[in-house]
This record gives structure tokens, sequence and C-alpha cells, in this order.
């Protein structure tokens, strides 16, 4: 019974696209301005992707609708924008509440800023043939507009001080995050957008900021949600210094480490879900042992967490590493986030002993 | 019923072994040895070794990748207009990504490093270049932008064939990173 269940959900979810497939392409017809550009090739300049109503004056189009996960991505403390724009008439399917489907022709836009410098806005695009399209807009230095960056990204994008640079990814890079569990959308989702907002989220500042769960409900942008758990998930853990922790590591591994795609043989899940219980996460990684010790990784570091001993636990050496063989996440990041380090140093160092062996 | 997902999880790993075991498939490991002779593994994987002719591959450390005992500790110094070295071996190389070590691709359950990857990673591996397709960037000479070009089929036969090598028990060391 329960194997079914898992199966005719991904039946139902093919069977939704491809009906979401027919459906989009005749919106997209009847919008006619959504994807004017040939399949798989992004527009050259962002002001042609429909991201601002007045280009030169930098407006925003008010279609497109701001958001901000509670839980955000550490990118060397870039600050950072986010839009998506539903091509009009188009509907969310949210009955997988760990991964759901947009109608074809979304957009998503994020913007990255450093010292109020715009650097480049990132562009995602569901595509008549049902792919994501990926790409990324380099800023001019006077900040009129972004073109187009190479394929294979920009190394030296912004110099972030000491030597480092702040890079754009090429798209294979994006995929590699992106394409990394079941949904492509990472930041968009029930508990990213969930109402009850944790507000001790790191670098969640801008969390309360933008749509949630209940404004997609209340105009009808999205279907399937009677079958969530709950229209304001918050992660269930053991206390707040848990749930932030967790929280983070959602947001910024649980896109590669989960249950649902190609990692899944290294056993650790890092990856909130609503249909997981309580737990599970902790279970992956507190008192167990490493698989494959990295480069540079201490001797001693032999479980993912030691509890009480943040020194050597493994999870801990590779979210504090940029030593690139070593560093977690392995790519987007240059900087470590020394607020993560000191949050998860302390959440172990508390952790009982007892636990988890 | 909240545990399903959970139960996918513990099959997605056993699915993996399970298809890595029928890679017996006598056609596909075939093709796999004759694509890993033709595009040249051998020449980086398999330490050359002096003989009556000249280097040599060491058939009888076939695909063990850089010998342990062989210790290399820094990068090569040399001068303008070089920017690399490549040790006698050609199992270990220095360049500006510091010393990259070739790895053990045979099928040692204990310091072979197919014993990590599922045939997704491995296909994902040789399209991204990144450690198990989503981890740290292969280093160089690692030439996986060419043989990312291979067709599906053709890096699963690699793939299947690289998983019955006999195992030969060769820590390769960890990469050197460069001097700051
Ligand atoms: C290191 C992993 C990583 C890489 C590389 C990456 N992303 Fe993302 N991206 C994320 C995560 C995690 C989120 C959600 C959290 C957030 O926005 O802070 C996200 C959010 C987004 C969003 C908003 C929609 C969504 O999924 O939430 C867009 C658009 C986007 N990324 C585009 C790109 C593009 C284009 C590239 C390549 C140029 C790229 N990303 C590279 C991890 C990554
Ligand atoms: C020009 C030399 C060279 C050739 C030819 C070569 N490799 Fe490699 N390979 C390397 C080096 C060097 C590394 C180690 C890179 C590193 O540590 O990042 C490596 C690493 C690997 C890895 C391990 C990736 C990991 O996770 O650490 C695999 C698998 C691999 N090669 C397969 C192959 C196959 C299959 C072929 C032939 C189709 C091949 N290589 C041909 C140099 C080469
Ligand atoms: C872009 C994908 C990606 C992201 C994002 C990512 N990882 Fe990883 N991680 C990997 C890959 C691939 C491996 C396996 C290869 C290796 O060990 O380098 C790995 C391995 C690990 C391991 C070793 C597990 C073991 O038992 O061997 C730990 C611990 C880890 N990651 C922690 C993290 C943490 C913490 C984060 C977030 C801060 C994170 N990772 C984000 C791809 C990712």
């Amino acid at each position: 019974m329960v194997r079914r269940e898992s199966g005719s959900s991904t039946f139902s979810r093919a069977g939704m696209l491809a009906a979401a497939a027919l459906l989009a392409c005749a919106i997209i017809f009847a919008e006619g301005q959504a994807s004017s550009h040939a399949l798989d090739t992004p527009p050259r300049l962002l002001s042609e992707t429909g991201l601002y109503a007045d280009a030169g004056a930098l407006v925003v189009d008010p279609r497109n609708l701001p958001f901000s996960p509670q839980y955000p991505l550490w990118s060397d403390s870039a600050a950072k924008s986010r839009w998506i724009r539903l091509p009009s008439g188009g509907v969310i399917d949210g009955s997988d509440a760990d991964a759901w489907t947009f109608p074809i022709g979304t957009r998503f836009w994020k913007e990255f800023s450093f010292e109020g410098h715009r650097v480049e806005t990132r562009y995602m695009e569901l595509q008549a043939n049902g792919k994501w399209l990926y790409a990324s807009y380099e800023w001019s230095p006077d900040g009129r507009d972004a073109t187009l960056a190479p394929d294979r990204g920009r190394r030296d994008a912004f110099a972030l001080g000491h030597g480092r640079f702040h890079g754009i990814p090429g798209t294979a890079d994006c995929k590699v995050c992106h394409q990394g569990g079941p949904a492509e959308v990472l930041g968009f989702s029930t508990l990213q957008l969930s109402p009850a907002v944790d507000a001790a989220a790191l670098h969640g500042a801008s969390g309360a900021a933008g749509i949630k769960l209940d404004y997609l409900i209340a105009n009808g942008l999205i279907k399937g949600y009677e079958r969530w758990p709950s229209l304001a998930p918050v992660i269930e853990a053991r206390s707040k210094a848990e749930r932030l922790v967790l929280g983070y590591l959602h947001g910024n591994c649980g896109q590669c480490h989960n249950s649902r795609a190609s990692l899944a043989n290294l056993g650790m899940f890092l990856r909130e879900e609503l249909l997981l219980l309580p737990g599970s996460v902790v279970e992956t990684i507190v008192g167990k042992p490493v698989k494959k010790s990295a480069p540079g990784q201490s001797a001693d570091a032999t479980y993912r967490i030691d509890p009480g001993h943040p020194e050597r636990s493994a999870l801990l050496q590779r979210l504090s590493s940029r030593y690139p063989a070593l560093q977690m996440p392995p790519l987007g990041t240059v900087l470590v986030d020394d607020e993560a380090v000191a949050v998860v140093t302390k959440w172990i160092a508390e952790l009982k002993v007892k636990e988890g062996q | 019923m909240k545990h399903y997902v959970f139960g996918l999880a513990l099959l997605l790993p056993l699915v993996g072994t399970v298809a890595a075991q029928e890679a017996a498939n006598p056609d596909l490991v075939k093709r796999g040895e004759y694509l890993v002779n033709a595009m040249g593994c051998h020449d980086c994987h398999t330490p050359l070794k002096m003989g009556p002719n000249g280097p040599e591959p060491d058939m009888s450390r076939g695909l063990s990748g850089h010998p342990q005992e062989i210790k290399i500790t820094a990068p090569a110094v040399v001068s303008d207009p070089w920017i690399g070295a490549s040790s006698a071996t050609n199992t270990a190389h220095s360049g500006p990504w510091g010393v990259s070590f070739t790895a053990n691709l045979t099928s040692d359950p204990e310091t072979g490093v197919l014993r990590d990857y599922t045939e997704a990673q491995f296909l994902q591996m040789m399209r991204t270049g990144r450690k198990q397709g989503q981890g740290r960037a292969i280093l160089p000479p690692m030439p996986w932008p060419p043989f990312g070009k291979l067709n599906d089929d053709d890096l699963k036969a690699i793939f299947a064939y690289l998983k019955q090598v006999p195992p030969i028990k060769n820590k390769v060391p960890d990469p050197i990173p460069p001097k700051q």
C-alpha cells in the first residue's frame, strides 16, 4: 500500500504534466508574449524577459509577484530579490506537497546585489517542451541593463576582497543544484513560503516579505493544497535552535542531499519534506558514520555529526571549509557563512552524547 | 503511510547495486571494454613502467590509478613557458590546480572510486565534470568534456565494463592544493 501510493503519485504527476503542457501551449498562444524566443535560447537582454514594466526606469512589472524563501541560500552575503510570474490563468499544482508542478510559461527571477550594486539576475522559464530554461544576466557597470552571461558563466563577476570573487555559475552548474531533487524550483515551495515564518532563520531578514501560501490560495493560483498536512507548515524540531539549523540545511544542502534523487545512495537527507516523519533529517546525520572522508577532513571526523563534539563532526568541517575538495556546498560560494558555522557548532555542542548512538 | 518517502529512499540504493550486478550483460561489457581501450583511459589510469621498448602500461595494475607507494608531497616547480609536469607513471599531474592523481577505476570494494557511484552519477560526472555528478570539480587533465559527448548507451557500457574490471587494492592519495 505504501509503495503503490508513491507510484501512483508519480504517474499522476506525469499525466498532469502532459495535460498542463497542452493547456499551457494554448495559454502562451493567447498571451502571445511569454515565449517569443526560440526553445532553449534565452533572450539576449534581461529587459526582454518581461521582468520590467519600464525597463528604462527598472520598474518591475506588477504582475511579477515578489517572494522570499524563509530559509534562503547563502551566496557570500549577496542581497537577493525574487519574483515569479505565472502565465495568465495558470495554476500551480501543489498536490505533491514536497514537489510542486508549475504551468508552462512560468518565469522566475532572482537578482543578486553586492554592496548595493546589482551584479547578476538569474532567470528560469518553464518552456513549452516541459523543460526549465536556465540563464543568468550580468549587469552593466552603469546598472542600466543586463545582458545574457556566457554559457560557462563568469568567474570574476564581483570582487569580494582578498582575491575572492562572486562568480556567475554556468548553466550546467545551475542544473547541478536545481536538478538534484524531486523539484527544480527550490525556493518557492510549501515550507519556504509558509506564513508561519521562522523569525530566527539565518539571513532571513526578508523572509517575511512577499507573497506566502495564503496569497496563492486566496487568489486561486494553486490547487491540491487540501492534501497538505498544514497550510502553515513549521519544521518539527526539539528546540528553536535545532529548527533553524534544519531550516538552514534544507535551504542550502537539501537540493542535493535528499532521498528522492541522484545522491540518495549517500543516505544523508537534509531536505525537509512534509511527508517525512519529524526527526528523519536528524536521524541521517547525528551519530551516523561518514560514508567517505573527503580530502582535508580530519582523521577523527568519523561521524557526520558527533554529538557534543563539533570539532570532529564531518558535516561542520565541510560547512566551515572553502577548500574546493572539502567545502559544502561544493559550488556557488567562496566565503564561509560564519553565522551558520556558529549556530551549527552550538547545536552540535549541546547535543547529548547518548543521542543517536 | 507517512513512511513512503523513506521506503523509496531505501529502495534507491538497492536499485543501484542490482543494476550494477546485472551489468554482466556481455555485449554491454564488451562494448565498454572497446571504448575504454580506444578512448585512452589506460593512458592515465594504468601506471606506465619501463619496458624493453620504452615506457609501457603496467597491465598487472590495469586501471588502478596512481600507485599508492609513489609519494608526492608538493606540486612541481617549472619555469616559463611550462605550466605543468607529469610523473613517470603518467598518473600524477601537476599544474595550476595543484597535483591530481588518477583514480582507481577497478572494482575494488575498498579503494575503487566507483564503489561510491551509481550508473546515473557516472553519466552525470562525465557531463558536469563534478564528483558523483554534483560534487567538487574533477581536476585536469581528466578529459571529461569530450567523454561527456558520448551518448548514454556508450557511457553505460563503459560503466558496466569498469564495474567488473578485476579489483586491485590501491589507495590513491588525495589531490594536493596549489601553492598559495
Ligand atoms: C549552489 C546551488 C545553486 C546554484 C549553482 C544555482 N542555484 Fe538557483 N537557487 C538555489 C536555491 C537553493 C534556491 C532557493 C533559495 C533561494 O532563493 O535563496 C535557488 C533559487 C533560484 C531561483 C528562484 C526560483 C527558485 O527555484 O526558487 C532562480 C530563478 C534561480 N535559482 C536560478 C538559477 C540559475 C539560472 C542558476 C545558474 C546560473 C542557478 N540558479 C544556480 C540554488 C542554486
Ligand atoms: C589525460 C589523463 C586521463 C585520461 C585519458 C582519463 N582520465 Fe580519468 N582521471 C584523470 C585524473 C587526473 C583524475 C583525477 C581527477 C581528480 O582527482 O579530480 C581522473 C579521475 C577519474 C574518475 C574519478 C572521478 C572521481 O569521482 O574522483 C573517473 C571515474 C575517471 N577518471 C574515468 C575515466 C575514464 C572512464 C576514462 C576513459 C574514457 C578516463 N578517466 C581517462 C585523468 C585521466
Ligand atoms: C550541489 C550539490 C550539493 C550541495 C548543495 C551540498 N552537497 Fe554535500 N555532497 C555533495 C556530493 C556530490 C557529495 C559526495 C562527494 C563528496 O563527499 O564530496 C557530498 C557529500 C557531503 C558529505 C559527506 C557525507 C558522507 O557521509 O560521506 C557531507 C557531510 C555533506 N556533503 C554536507 C553538506 C552540507 C552541510 C551542505 C550544505 C551546507 C551540502 N553538503 C550541500 C553534493 C552537495
